[in-house]
């Protein structure tokens, strides 16, 4: 890969791409962690809880300071830290806080106490973080076949357990009290959701970086709510929407010299734009102009 | 008025009346030191329309969530659609009370009424699979929105329509299963007049058309009282039930309440009851959500 150029040739770009194994390497983890959070995602932005997803990203520092001072991989610290935040976040079975407010306070508390954390385990260690940036803002030159196959895994299990509560979730984020009465355990699917959310979380920071895992987990989600008012429609495009944002970041990134989390994020502000856009434009079909 | 302290320590062994959708007998509740209501008798026949009516902290929604069986009685006993309360969900329609649903802004209104129907089923549909069932489900869908009237806006999303266009969809949600038993919290609040008597008639044609018995708590009698079959009072501890002619009367509510009442009749025979403790009040109110999941 001494120098790579875009050509006018689509098939012959694509051929050097994927002459290159990493390159390979890094199309399937991107595409797995796209289905993942574009589905998760999905959800989280559904039920008003993308303040819960940001401080799951964020545990990936502590996380990675842990896996350093006890010499074991980052990306289990990642795993570990994620689920032991969602576990914290969830509401306790007693809890009468019923408000949104008390809820996202808590949720702060745990991201400052998760950062400061990381802090202190950095400093126990005695050393500094390896590869800061790419812990931050993501990297797709490293990940190797045993990572794809963990993200392949985690996608299988937290999928698999999706499509068995998907519907009274759907249910439970609508609708909450009508639910309650009709029997269906609530905070159980809270707490189930939470907990695969943070896997997710955990699964995509590899690709995206800490900071930047809201461009997949945030946007196209958002982008497909605005166009699509069924649940199954939206949440396919949602997807669609995660995908064409990873591979468009991932092609821009290996033929140009800028990072990946840069066009990760700008692909998926821009899908955004465009749904926004989309939907001002339906509106206004829809809608007959008064004067 | 049963007034013997001691009659709801030994609940009756039976029930009379086995066809009845709600019974309640000597029923009590006691949530820690403080007593919500004793002696409370309640039979409800099928598709009848009754309201539960009363102030504010009378114990209306404790009544409910007994109904739901979410709250325990503490002396006396309740049947719902022949079983003991909480065990019939499916067959019971409930509709909360303050219902923003602000999550479901951007979903379409029909999806809110598919989910009182198969929202609580495990598992996502497969295509190709079940392909029978899911169009028996569509077309049960299709009517209860035709039935409250939403054909015309149930394709739009949820926060786009009017406060008494989502009260409609989420009555055709609430009845969507074929419940036997339709439970009804203040679905009136928040909406305007010409909407109170629109969603009033509405429950009433819906009580006759799916044979469903309807228990709508309310605050002021007055939107609904030529709708009802009967009413259940609830005030300072104690609960009267009875038609609306011989309840809604301005002796019985005077004695209820201990405040002056009367209650006119019009021309046409319509009741009209003034001098409501509650009534000139009623919004703004917040009521206790401590049970909320």
């Amino acid at each position: 890969m001494s120098n790579p150029s875009l050509s006018w040739n689509l098939v012959w770009d694509l051929r050097e791409l994927l002459a290159y194994p990493f390159m390979v390497q890094a199309l399937a983890a991107g595409t797995i962690a796209a289905i993942l959070s574009g589905v998760l995602g999905w959800y989280m932005v559904l039920r008003r809880q993308t303040f819960a997803g940001h401080t799951l990203s964020t545990m990936s520092f502590p996380g990675a300071a842990a896996g350093m001072l006890v010499a074991l991989p980052a990306a289990l610290g990642y795993y570990v830290a994620c689920v032991i935040a969602a576990l914290a976040m969830a509401r306790r079975p007693d809890a009468h806080d019923g408000g949104g407010g008390i809820q996202s306070a808590r949720i702060g508390t745990i991201q400052a106490v998760g950062l400061a954390a990381g802090f202190l385990l950095l400093a126990l260690s005695r050393s500094i973080l390896g590869g800061l940036d790419d812990l931050l803002f993501g990297s797709f030159l490293g990940i190797t076949p045993m990572q794809v196959w963990t993200l392949a895994i985690v996608a299988i299990v937290v999928l698999g357990i999706l499509a068995v509560i998907g519907r009274p979730l759907l249910f439970v984020s609508l609708d909450p009290e009508a639910a309650y009465a009709l029997g269906v355990p609530v905070r159980a699917l809270e707490t189930t959701f939470l907990l695969m959310l943070a896997l997710t979380v955990a699964a995509t920071t590899q690709i995206t970086g800490a900071l930047l895992v809201f461009a997949l987990l945030v946007s196209p989600p958002a982008a497909a709510l605005r166009l699509a008012a069924r649940p199954i429609p939206s949440l396919l495009l949602s997807v669609g929407c995660a995908v064409a944002v990873i591979w468009c970041a991932l092609v821009a990134a290996y033929f140009t010299t800028y990072p990946l989390g840069f066009y990760t994020t700008t692909f998926a502000f821009g899908f955004y734009l465009a749904a926004v856009g989309a939907q001002q434009l339906m509106r206004a079909r829809t809608r007959p102009v008064t004067a | 008025m049963p007034t013997d302290a001691q009659s709801h320590r030994t609940p009756p062994s039976g029930f009379a009346d086995t066809h009845a959708v709600v019974e309640v007998r000597d029923a009590a509740v006691r949530l820690g030191a403080r007593t919500i209501w004793t002696g409370l008798n309640l039979t409800v026949a099928p598709g009848e329309f009754t309201a539960i009516l009363g102030p504010n902290g009378a114990g209306k929604s404790t009544l409910l969530k007994v109904l739901l069986g979410l709250v325990p009685l503490s002396g006396g006993a309740a049947q719902v659609l022949g079983a003991l309360p909480g065990q019939r969900r499916e067959q019971v329609g409930y509709l909360p009370q303050h219902r923003q649903l602000e999550t479901a802004a951007r979903i379409r209104a029909r999806e809110i009424v598919r989910l009182g129907l198969t929202g609580s089923h495990w598992g996502v549909p497969v295509p190709f699979l079940r392909r029978e069932a899911r169009l028996a489900e569509s077309r049960r869908v299709d009517e209860v929105v035709e039935l409250v009237g939403a054909g015309t806006y149930a394709h739009r999303p949820f926060g786009e329509l009017s406060g008494g266009e989502q009260q409609r969809i989420l009555i055709a949600q609430a009845v969507v299963r074929r419940p036997g038993l339709l439970i009804l919290d203040e679905p009136l609040d928040s909406l305007d007049l010409p909407n109170q008597a629109a969603v009033v008639t509405l429950i009433r044609d819906v009580c006759s058309r799916e044979k469903v018995a309807a228990l709508l708590v309310a605050h002021d009698v007055n939107p609904m009282v030529f709708a009802l079959d009967q009413v259940l009072y609830m005030a300072n501890g104690q609960a009267f039930q009875g038609p609306v002619n011989t309840v809604i009367t301005t002796e019985r509510l005077t004695a209820l309440f201990g405040v002056p009442i009367e209650v006119l009749i019009t021309r046409d025979g319509r009741r009209v009851v003034v001098g409501q403790p509650e009534a000139p009040h009623h919004h703004g109110h917040r009521h206790d959500h401590a049970d909320h999941p």
